[in-house]
């Protein structure tokens, strides 16, 4: 057997042969630091594959052209870093109501506003509860390292495709920037024919249309209850990764680069005998509630949990709702741009121990 | 095995250069690396730093607050780095722009630290290639750490450069022998 080839790769050239892997066919961009990385690849790999990379003049009309190359049925993406993503919202919004199956990549920075080049987490709410106006979401997937943004990139064509949804990859400045080495896999991504729904050109058959204007409110309804579905069935993506026991004291709660950061600390504290956890949701949206509340009402002893972010706490809200009260849930806010060392969580972790009882025997 | 490195100098040294390189070569030499830039808006003459580690095991956190091992190559990393690395940490620093009789608590600094001073600056410049002063303190990290063969280090130089650099992968081939020749002839290394 041929061994897959083994590269080290910054975590957005990661996320850009993921793209390739699932035959990604069009690219279109406007340029903004930190994912700069990403056009420049795919310029230089699309049309080796007979695809098409294009730098639009803005982002609008980058994301308008994603819409209409995955109207044709085709496999297509755009990246962009916080403040161009906000820039696409609209789009966002319609790309929904038209159940169209893109692939969006943020790699977050620091916000509001231009914000800074720095890495962020301030993005969550805006991916997972409130892209664009209207009543939708996007599905969204935090990879934490390089090997992880190649699969679930890749992965990201499939679910859209399933789902007839936009897919968000939320990445941030550390995991773009970061090189480490990634293994190119070859993946098994399933393709879902378009051709029931995408306007292919009409001969031989009835033509179709996209819209998303409804003026019959009837029809308005059963739309947004036909995306409602389609957003429960989705439940069953949920993803995460858990190092947790019944008798865990602290449970750490993080995602993306956060969650690295994180599981240093909890591996070393469980090295020296703590009974701490670390819990790393994987899908954002749909966020695994379910998973949490059972870890909860599993604990032995009431459980603390330490939801630190690179934002001034956003996840930390959903954490929340998810253990509906049954433990102590506390934000470690840490925005742009101080980016905390495990020793930093630690000692945060630290603080919520019992002294006494803590340490097993 | 695990080393956390910071390299850190000037912009426009081939500091990130180096780290990628070190990161590359270990990776060859099938170790977990991570390897992680400092990220800002940098420009040449700024400061500079990245972080390499490198493991048997996989790597959580790229970044580290107490590194083990450290590559300076100016004045200002040598202040703000040298508080961080771990007792009995290593150090490599370039000792044309970091003298040690100019360090007040040097003998201090010694006793708690494996320090190697090398004249990066001045081993380059006697190839005529300045701008391999970070090459040649790789030589040095190279012979120092033992973490990665010079055969790794070859591939990777020759990985990183690429056919359009093709005729720079003899020089940088002399630095690195410099640097390493220097520690060999000047420290005693385990």
């Amino acid at each position: 057997m041929k061994k897959d080839k083994k590269i080290l790769a910054k975590g957005v050239e990661a996320i850009v042969f993921g793209a390739l892997e699932a035959e990604c066919k069009c690219y279109f961009g406007y340029p903004i630091t930190p994912q700069n990385d990403i056009p420049e690849l795919m310029s230089r790999e699309l049309p080796k594959r007979g695809g098409v990379f294009l730098q639009a003049e803005s982002e609008l009309a980058a994301i308008n052209m994603v819409l209409g190359a995955c109207a044709t049925g085709a496999r297509a993406m755009t990246s962009s870093s916080s403040p161009g993503i906000s820039l696409m919202c609209e789009s966002f919004s319609y790309l929904a109501a038209l159940e169209l199956p893109a692939v969006v990549v943020n790699v977050m920075r620091g916000g509001p506003g231009l914000g800074g080049i720095e890495t962020s987490q301030g993005d969550y709410f805006q991916a997972t509860k409130g892209s664009g106006h209207g009543d939708f979401r996007f599905l969204v997937l935090a990879p934490s390292n390089a090997q992880e943004a190649y699969e679930l990139t890749a992965k990201a064509f499939e679910l859209a495709e399933k789902y007839r949804n936009p897919v968000m990859i939320l990445s941030d400045a550390i995991l773009g920037q970061m090189k480490e080495p990634l293994v190119l896999k070859k993946l098994k991504i399933k393709k879902y024919p378009p051709e029931t729904w995408a306007l292919t050109g009409a001969k031989g058959r009835n033509s179709r249309f996209f819209r998303s204007l409804f003026l019959d409110a009837e029809e308005l309804r059963q739309h947004n209850l036909k995306l409602m579905k389609k957003y429960q069935t989705m439940q069953k993506e949920i993803r995460y990764e858990a190092k947790v026991e019944e008798d865990t004291e602290v449970l750490v709660v993080a995602f993306g680069s956060m969650a690295r950061l994180a599981n240093e600390a909890i591996e070393d504290l469980r090295n020296k005998g703590y009974q701490v956890g670390y819990f790393r949701p994987i899908t954002l949206y749909p966020f695994p509630y379910k998973t949490l509340k059972e870890i909860v009402t599993k604990a032995k002893k009431p459980l603390k949990i330490l939801v630190p972010e690179q934002n001034c706490g956003q996840m930390f809200e959903d954490v929340k709702l998810a253990v509906e009260g049954k433990a102590e849930v506390i934000s470690l806010p840490y925005p742009p741009s101080v980016v905390p060392f495990p020793e930093d969580l630690k000692k945060e972790i630290k603080k919520c121990l019992n002294p006494s009882k803590s340490r097993k025997v | 095995m695990r080393l956390e490195l910071i390299i850190a100098g000037f912009g426009g040294q081939g500091v990130l250069f180096t780290g990628n390189l070190i990161a590359q070569a270990s990776m060859l030499a099938d170790y977990h690396v991570t390897y992680l830039p400092v990220y800002g808006p940098e420009m040449r003459g700024g400061t500079c730093n990245c972080t390499v580690i490198i493991s048997d095991n996989p790597i959580a956190s790229p970044l580290v607050l107490n590194p083990s091992f450290l590559i300076i190559l100016n004045l200002p990393s040598f202040l703000k780095f040298i508080p961080r690395l771990k007792n009995k940490g290593r150090a490599i620093i370039n000792s044309d722009l970091v003298k040690p009789e100019e360090i007040d608590n040097i003998e201090a600094l010694q006793k708690k630290y494996k320090l190697y001073f090398v004249p990066v600056n001045s081993l380059a410049e006697s190839l005529g290639k300045q701008m391999l002063a970070n090459i040649c303190a790789l030589g040095a990290f190279y012979k120092v750490s033992k973490i990665f063969s010079r055969q790794n280090f070859e591939e990777a130089l020759k990985y990183m450069l690429g056919e359009s650099k093709a005729h720079l992968i003899e020089p940088n081939l002399k630095a690195f022998e410099l640097g390493s020749k220097y520690i060999e002839e000047h420290y005693q290394v385990r």
